[in-house]
């Protein structure tokens, strides 16, 4: 016995909460991938991530209510074409933001901290405006909706498999981009060396464009995401971007891996803990410990072993 | 193959080359000798575009370059080899010459460039940053001459390396120039090296070119003059 609970019982709540985990990781990853490229590759901190992973989860929510209305026939499939629109819509942005105000930046850190701070607010009141201060939601695709059943006690949500598979597609074609590509070779050549990329013929400009063009698709891609686990509101991206921040630099900013495995660490621990006391105490005690453990490896959980 | 006329270059408030003038024929080797803090590094950063001249004009295979950006001189026909090298240390030999071909829209590394380094390839799977330093300046050379340059740009190639390797340096170096027929500006401290390789040697003082002779018939002892001061 474990408190008022028998040891089966409490098996089946640690799954349960480590599959709620599990989705929560997801989302996490998806966010991060998009933060870390950004961040970890540019030196950008994108405070209005948040946002455009909202303008995903709202291009998805227009998707879903246009085709219930004109197309129904198309319903059970509309997600996937959601999801490439909310991936363009959100690099088209993110291409404009970087054409118009951060290359302006890039030397200085704290303003475009203001800067995309600015921006966020700025999305938010645009929301606002055009979506109305309400959440939406979207109707799933009867396909998604349901669970299957493990154990007696223990079943597991469809949807939440969907996103885990999503954010495993997505985060194979991210590393096939950086690690695999000529572009993924231009962007980790700028990262190391800005100037010397330049003097090997890379245009440096526009690699920063795109790159952060795609951190902000993936951000797109994981409000596609989010859309299926939460309701969408103009503040909805804020609760997520701490968290995100927390993930890309406990995980070592330069790092897939590292992103990957630190996702994971934070999301199983709040969900775990969640369960047994509230869920502020479950975030501060997982900060906590973050805190301590970049004390220790102030360079993040991962990194590559090399002379410099 | 190169021309520059008039050139000026200054950070800030300091001038370090007031007014230079430099003429390199197709297939030439020219070493530019100087001592420490002479502007050596800065001649070749204001002729790649890192550290743009406020005055002049510089030219390659009759192309105006001087307003362009540094990737699009390497467009027009401009490779650099920086002193300290500055090879991408994270990523694989491989990976670093490739960085290389972006401007010749190719994806292979040509075979003659691992002829040209056989030990490259030989590493081709390792990370920049734990090759030795001899190893890492032929990398930079390799990476250089991926953009198939009409004019290679090194920095004291010598800096740092064992003389019997500083001696092999410069037989390959003329063996791409004679392959390839590109045109060579080499900045130098060491004497020998320059008289091994050059076909021009150039003196520079603040930024001023203070004596000039070819190769053949050169003063050895008044160039060494120069450099020991
Ligand atoms: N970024 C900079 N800002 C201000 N002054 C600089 C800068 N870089 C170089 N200088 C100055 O310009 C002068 C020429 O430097 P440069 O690096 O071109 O010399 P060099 O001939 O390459 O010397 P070395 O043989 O030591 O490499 C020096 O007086 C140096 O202090
Ligand atoms: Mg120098």
């Amino acid at each position: 016995m474990i408190g008022d609970y028998t040891y089966s019982e409490f098996g089946s709540i640690l799954a349960m909460q480590g599959f709620a985990g599990l989705i929560l990781f997801s989302v996490f990853v998806l966010m991060a991938l998009g933060l870390a490229i950004i961040f970890g590759q540019m030196g950008v901190i994108n405070m209005a991530h948040g946002e455009f992973m909202i303008l995903g989860a709202y291009v998805t929510y227009l998707c879903s209510t246009f085709v219930s209305a004109t197309i129904p026939a198309f319903f059970p499939y509309y997600f996937f074409v959601a999801m490439i629109l909310a991936f363009c819509a959100a690099f088209a942005l993110g291409v404009l933001v970087e054409w118009a105000m951060i290359r302006h930046l890039y030397k200085r850190p704290l303003d475009t901290l203001l800067a995309t701070w600015g921006l966020s607010l700025v999305l938010q009141q645009t929301y606002r405006t055009v979506f109305g201060a309400r959440e939406v939601g979207v109707s799933l695709p009867d396909w998604l909706i349901g669970s299957l059943p493990v154990t007696d006690v223990v079943e597991v949500p469809i949807n939440g498999l969907f996103v885990m598979a999503l954010t495993f597609v997505i985060t194979a074609v991210v590393y096939l981009l950086m690690y695999r590509s000529n572009w993924g070779k231009r962007v980790r050549a700028v990262v190391q060396n800005r100037t010397m990329a330049g003097a090997v013929g890379i245009n440096t400009r526009m690699t920063d464009r795109m790159t952060f063009g795609l951190g902000c698709g993936i951000a797109g891609i994981a409000g596609s995401a989010f859309t299926m686990i939460g309701s969408t509101g103009p503040t909805s991206g804020q609760q997520y971007i701490v968290d995100t921040f927390l993930v890309v630099v406990f995980g070592g900013a330069a790092s897939l891996l590292g992103t990957i495995a630190s996702a994971f660490t934070i999301s199983q621990a709040q969900s775990t803990m969640e369960f047994f006391m509230s869920g502020s105490m479950a975030k501060v005690l997982t900060l906590l410990a973050v805190v301590g453990i970049l004390m220790l490896r102030p360079q993040g959980l991962f990194t590559l072993k090399i002379r410099r | 193959m190169m021309s520059v006329q008039n050139l000026r270059v200054s950070y800030g408030e300091s001038e370090i080359i007031p007014d230079m003038n430099l003429e390199v024929a197709p297939g030439e080797i020219v070493a530019i000798m100087g001592r420490n803090g002479m502007g050596k590094t800065t001649l070749m950063k204001s002729l790649i575009g890192i550290h743009p001249a406020s005055r002049g004009s510089i030219s390659v295979a009759g192309t105006d370059v001087s307003r362009l950006e540094t990737y699009q001189r390497v467009e027009k026909g401009l490779a650099y080899v920086p002193q300290g090298r500055a090879i991408f240390s994270t990523m694989t030999v491989r990976e670093n010459i490739e960085t290389g071909l972006t401007v010749t829209g190719r994806t292979k590394v040509p075979g003659d460039i691992y002829e040209l380094f056989p030990v490259l390839l030989d590493m081709k799977g390792r990370r920049g940053g734990n090759l030795s330093g001899g190893q890492q300046q032929q990398l930079a050379i390799a990476r250089a001459l991926a953009s198939n340059p009409k004019v290679l740009l090194l920095d004291e190639p010598t800096e740092g390396i064992q003389p019997s390797i500083i001696k092999e340096m410069a037989r390959t170096l003329r063996r791409i120039r004679d392959e390839r027929g590109l045109s060579i500006v080499v900045s130098e401290q060491v004497l020998s090296f320059a008289l091994d390789m050059a076909d021009r040697i150039l003196v520079i003082e603040k930024g001023e070119v203070v004596h000039e002779s070819p190769r053949d018939g050169i003063d050895e002892a008044k160039v060494s003059r120069f450099l020991s001061i």
